[in-house]
């Protein structure tokens, strides 16, 4: 499997690190989230056969967060994004 | 030595001139560059080469590939010793050493043959029904028994001197074949432009054309290989592996394989023996060929029964003539090649084929003088050591003969385009599983996509090539240049699984040669209830083992099929998972043996402390000193001796392994503030404070301290074993949580070496060394952090303790570590100051009662350390909001305290559990646990830290700490967690 980092290029598995489901915003403390928000967003993942947004850090490379959409199937990367706002500014 | 009684006078792709010895079982026995050990043995009228894996029934060379499932040898000796290894894939060199495996005293007489005699009574499952009671008897008697009774070959317990490589390789097209099909494709392909990377298992290039008769553009097969390899390798942008098998496909067009780079020579360490390759393509050309079938009737795996091409590549690539008396089974066209061949070599022929008459396109090959029995099958054989003869099924007509061929049609090898879990389906006209739509980015080509017609195979290869390199991006320009193959007659075959008497003599008749997998298995996995493909392999171990059911999954599959009373179509195969052939540990391990597997990390003060006797301990990557003992003394007194020099003057340790992060930018503060519990943004200048992290779950993740060197300057350290974690969560957080807030880190750990000094004399120590600084309580009191110079580097120096003395931690750059280490040491001679290793480390902050990695294990609250004063209550910061959910906060909390033994000889143990009373058992008995213990030679007795229920309402309470597995109970009493100077004033003198 590999990736391509928007700012490395196609890079070998081995250099990432395995970040967990993208899909959970974190809630604002102190806000409005009340415990229910918390816990999902703590605990509860979804385990889709089939397209899934993720993180992955270039820890072998250069350190950046990223959102992978990798289908859990086969492994297909139908899309790679910097993680954060900032991900535009990439123009990836 | 004997001669060699089977090699013919001419012929082949060997070198007669040239002789080289090799043994087999201690035998002496020679062959010719070129031979394989399988085409020497035969050439030396040798067949029986092993005993059969469950039965051990004799066995024989039954092919000459990688299918091999009869002939395994173990190869070297000592060290080099390599089990399982088909001697058809071994090239002979001069001092080969090869040994036959699984039989006892020799492989001619072998003691557990008798197991063959009782096969009525070992059907499939055998083992666990019958051994299953006492229970305790699996482990100690009948596993170890059965294991010696039935398996392979022994690998060897020492280490293997070999050197193994890893390396990585991009091509736009990875050819897999260098037979006919391959090469064309690789050649298209290359001439389009495209990388092109070709793979082949073969010492010489050419596939199965090196074994057959038939040319190519009036060339024969092996000399037209030859050529276009050679225009091959003069291109840039192909590269050629030879003796390279592409074990697997992985995801993304990686692909696993191993090239056998000194394995057809004398073991030399000077290159290494094999090199274990990952491949990143973006096309795959599967040209790997197809691998013939056996046929399933009664004794069909006496030494002397051989697949039909296997005989025939013995005769036209090796000049070896594996039988005189032959006779050729077959329900295909193909074999008549081998009738052909081997006729033309000098054997008598007969041939015996199940189908009629009138659809044998190829009798037009057979020679005059070949006998030809049509619609008959072979019913049974006879001999044991060796082929004697053979029975015909209808007229009951005995033949004597030494070599039966068989040929039950072609499977195309279709792994590495299974890989990906795709599902090739029955193709009817070929008789075969075959791979009709590869899928994306994927081609077969030849054998391997059931063509098996040589001009065809020639043209599809072609095509392939081209259409690879289109996607790829590359431009074709003109038409490809298709070589013109020899003719020969249209291949038809018609499906056999098993000789219609098969049924009667259904435990003679293996489908399955390496795992002595019979029809009869097959009927009882059937009958009860295990005859779908996926269950049938579990039961009855059907196509495991090395061989991976290359020659006995379709024949399983057709007879599974025919007992199910389905179309062989609906039955389908079993799964196709990487590796497709047997790798040796040793290549996939490649360079990561011994020191190599995990690198030693060593701290810029690591001469010095091996100068000093020190015992090292590893944490994890690096090697710390544990203690420094001297003349005469053990563990125990050499940690006391250190402690004791903290307590009483003045010691010194080696703290650089600690995680340290540089921060700066505008809103470092806020940034901290963020992600540790406690105020980090309204610290002062030149301050330290002690902090505190939590995961998001509300757990203490990590703690250390935070320095602020300017006013948007912080530099942090983290545990030794948290360093890598901490540095990916900040990154975590600041780039996808709070991106506004400009900071900017970097982990500076192996810049800094780091050294803590501690002890009532420390300020006077460092005085004679540290310039620039006043160190003076007043100038720079407790918390206190500073800059100056030691030995001439700039340091940066904080006041801080974690043994509870007066303390310092200095940070050196990692270049002047050593030479700062030596001068504080110089500067101390006066006060006898004392390096001390982890170990009375540890014994000071437990004295001290610190928290650290037995403490933060994951579980634990702020609040359950005792920290829960430190939380903030007037910002975010990770994991508070969970920190304060129900059950971390409130009862029956385990919180921290102290232990110390009611007598005072009583040892205490990390892990045991405080428990109310002896004897009692049950989910609730345990209140808690010690979680750091140590020999405190400030107190003269054990001391600990523990988790307990409750706990800080429970001071001088008695209970017991058990650990049932020392069989140990000591009582001991509850106290507040610090040991020595309570009120904390000996750090702030």
């Amino acid at each position: 499997m590999r990736i391509t980092c928007p700012w490395c290029g196609p890079r070998p598995l081995s250099e990432f690190a395995y970040g967990g489901d993208a899909g959970k915003t974190r809630p604002g403390y102190p806000g409005k989230a009340g415990p229910d928000a918390w816990m999902d967003y703590v605990y509860l993942r979804e385990n889709p056969a089939g397209r899934h947004k993720e993180y992955w850090h270039h820890s072998g490379g250069c350190r950046s967060w990223l959102v992978v959409t990798r289908d859990t199937t086969n492994h297909e990367i139908a899309k790679v994004a910097l993680a954060g706002p900032q991900a535009k500014d990439a123009g990836s | 030595m004997t001669g060699q009684s089977h090699r013919l006078p001419q012929g082949g792709l060997i070198d007669r001139a040239q002789t080289l010895s090799f043994t087999f079982d201690g035998r002496a026995l020679s062959a010719h560059p070129g031979d394989t050990l399988a085409s020497a043995l035969l050439a030396n009228g040798v067949h029986l080469t092993g005993r059969s894996f469950k039965y051990h029934r004799p066995r024989g060379l039954y092919s000459s590939g990688p299918e091999e499932p009869n002939a395994l040898v173990t190869l070297g000796t000592s060290g080099r010793t390599e089990p399982n290894i088909p001697a058809t894939m071994v090239e002979v060199y001069d001092g080969l050493v090869a040994r036959s495996q699984n039989r006892w005293p020799s492989l001619k007489f072998d003691a557990l043959a008798v197991n063959s005699l009782l096969k009525p009574f070992f059907p499939a499952g055998f083992y666990y029904k019958t051994f299953m009671w006492p229970r305790s008897f699996w482990c100690r008697l009948y596993e170890p028994m059965i294991r010696r009774a039935a398996g392979l070959g022994a690998l060897a317990n020492e280490p293997d001197p070999d050197r193994y490589k890893h390396a990585h390789a991009h091509c736009d097209i990875l050819v897999v074949g260098a037979g006919p099909a391959g090469l064309m494709a690789a050649r298209e392909a290359a001439l389009a432009g495209a990388r092109v990377l070709l793979a082949d298992e073969r010492p010489a290039p050419g596939g199965h054309l090196s074994g057959e008769t038939i040319g190519i553009d009036g060339k024969p097969g092996a000399a037209w290989a030859g050529a276009v390899a050679d225009e091959l390798a003069a291109m840039e942008n192909v590269r050629l592996l030879s003796r390279t098998t592409v074990y697997g496909r992985y995801d993304g067009m990686t692909f696993g394989a191993v090239e056998r780079v000194g394995d057809h020579r004398a073991p030399d360490s000077s290159s290494p023996r094999q090199r274990s390759w990952t491949i990143h393509s973006d096309q795959l050309i599967c040209a790997a060929g197809a691998i013939e079938r056996p046929l399933v009737f009664a004794g069909n795996d006496r030494p002397g029964v051989m697949l039909a091409a296997a005989a025939r590549s013995y005769v036209n690539r090796y000049g070896v003539l594996p039988g005189r008396n032959v006779v050729v089974f077959t329900n295909n066209d193909d074999a008549y090649r081998t009738a052909n061949d081997l006729a033309g070599a000098g054997a008598r022929v007969t041939l015996v084929d199940s189908r009629a008459e009138g659809e044998v396109a190829a009798r037009a090959l057979l020679p005059a003088g070949v006998e030809a029995h049509y619609g008959e099958y072979v019913a049974g054989t006879k001999g044991r050591a060796h082929l004697r003869g053979v029975t015909l099924a209808s007229s009951g007509r005995g033949i004597a003969c030494d070599l039966l061929c068989v040929s039950g049609g072609w499977n195309p090898t279709i792994h590495l385009l299974s890989h990906t879990g795709r599902k090739p389906v029955w193709d009817e006209a070929t008789a075969s599983f075959a791979m009709t739509d590869p899928g994306d980015g994927a081609f077969a080509a030849g054998g391997a996509a059931a063509t098996f017609d040589l001009g065809l195979t020639l043209r599809e290869g072609a095509t392939a090539g081209r259409a690879a390199a289109r996607a790829c991006g590359c431009r074709l320009s003109g038409k490809a240049d298709i070589p013109k193959a020899g003719q020969l007659p249209a291949y038809g075959v018609e499906a056999l699984w098993r000789v219609p008497d098969a049924m009667s003599k259904a435990q003679g008749s293996f489908v399955d040669l390496q795992n002595d997998v019979t029809v009869a298995d097959l009927e009882l996995a059937e009958r009860e209830g295990f005859g779908h493909a996926e269950h049938a392999k579990r039961y009855t171990t059907l196509g495991m083992a090395t061989d991976q059911g290359k020659l006995g999954n379709v024949n399983a599959l057709g007879i599974l099929s025919e007992l199910r009373d389905m179309p062989v179509a609906q039955a389908g195969t079993t799964t196709f998972r990487p590796l497709a052939t047997p790798v040796a540990l040793g290549a996939i391990a490649g360079q990561a043996r011994g020191r190599d597997l995990r690198p030693v990390r060593h701290t810029a003060m690591y001469r010095w402390h091996e100068s000093h006797d020190a015992v090292f301990t590893q944490a994890g990557l690096w090697l710390r000193p544990y203690y420094y003992p001297r003349e005469g003394e053990d563990f125990a007194a050499a940690a006391a001796r250190e402690v004791h020099a903290v307590r009483s003057s003045v010691g010194m340790v080696d703290i650089s392994t600690l995680g340290k992060i540089e921060l700066k930018g505008p809103d470092a503060g806020a940034f901290l503030d963020r992600l540790y519990i406690n105020s980090i943004s309204k610290m002062k200048l030149g301050r330290t404070r002690y902090g505190v992290m939590l995961r998001e779950d509300g757990m203490v993740f990590d703690d250390g301290v935070v320095a602020r060197l300017g006013e948007d300057h912080f530099f942090i350290t983290v545990t030794t074993a948290h360093a890598a974690q901490v540095m990916q969560h900040m990154e975590f957080c600041h780039q996808v949580h709070w991106p506004e807030l400009d900071v900017q880190f970097c982990s500076v750990s192996e810049a800094w070496a780091a050294i803590a000094v501690a002890g009532p004399n420390t300020r006077d120590a460092l005085a004679r060394c540290v310039t620039g600084l006043d160190l003076s309580n007043e100038a720079f009191p407790f918390l206190a952090a500073g800059e100056g110079r030691i030995d001439g580097a700039p340091v940066r120096i904080f006041r801080v303790s974690f043994s509870g003395e007066l303390g310092y931690e200095i940070f050196a750059p990692a270049g002047s570590g050593a030479g700062v280490w030596r001068a504080i040491m110089e500067a101390g001679e006066p006060y006898g100051i004392t390096s001390f290793g982890t170990e009375a480390m540890t014994v000071l902050r437990v004295e001290k009662g610190h928290v650290a990695g037995p403490e933060l294990d994951g579980r634990t609250t702020a609040a359950d350390l005792g920290l829960g004063r430190m939380m903030a209550r007037k910002k975010d910061y990770i994991g508070r909001a969970m920190a304060e959910r129900e059950g971390l906060v409130g009862a029956g909390r385990q919180q921290l305290i102290g232990l110390k033994p009611v007598g005072k000889d009583g040892a205490l143990r990390m892990g045991a559990h405080l428990v109310n009373e002896l004897g009692a058992v049950g989910p609730d008995v345990s209140q808690g646990r010690v979680t750091s213990a140590a020999y405190s030679p400030t107190c003269g007795h054990f001391i600990a830290l523990g988790v307990l229920r409750d706990g800080r309402s429970r001071i001088g309470e008695r209970l017991y700490a058990v650990s049932p597995l020392h069989e140990e109970q000591v009582e001991v009493t509850v106290t507040q967690g610090v040991f020595v100077d309570a009120q904390g004033e000996r750090m702030r003198v």
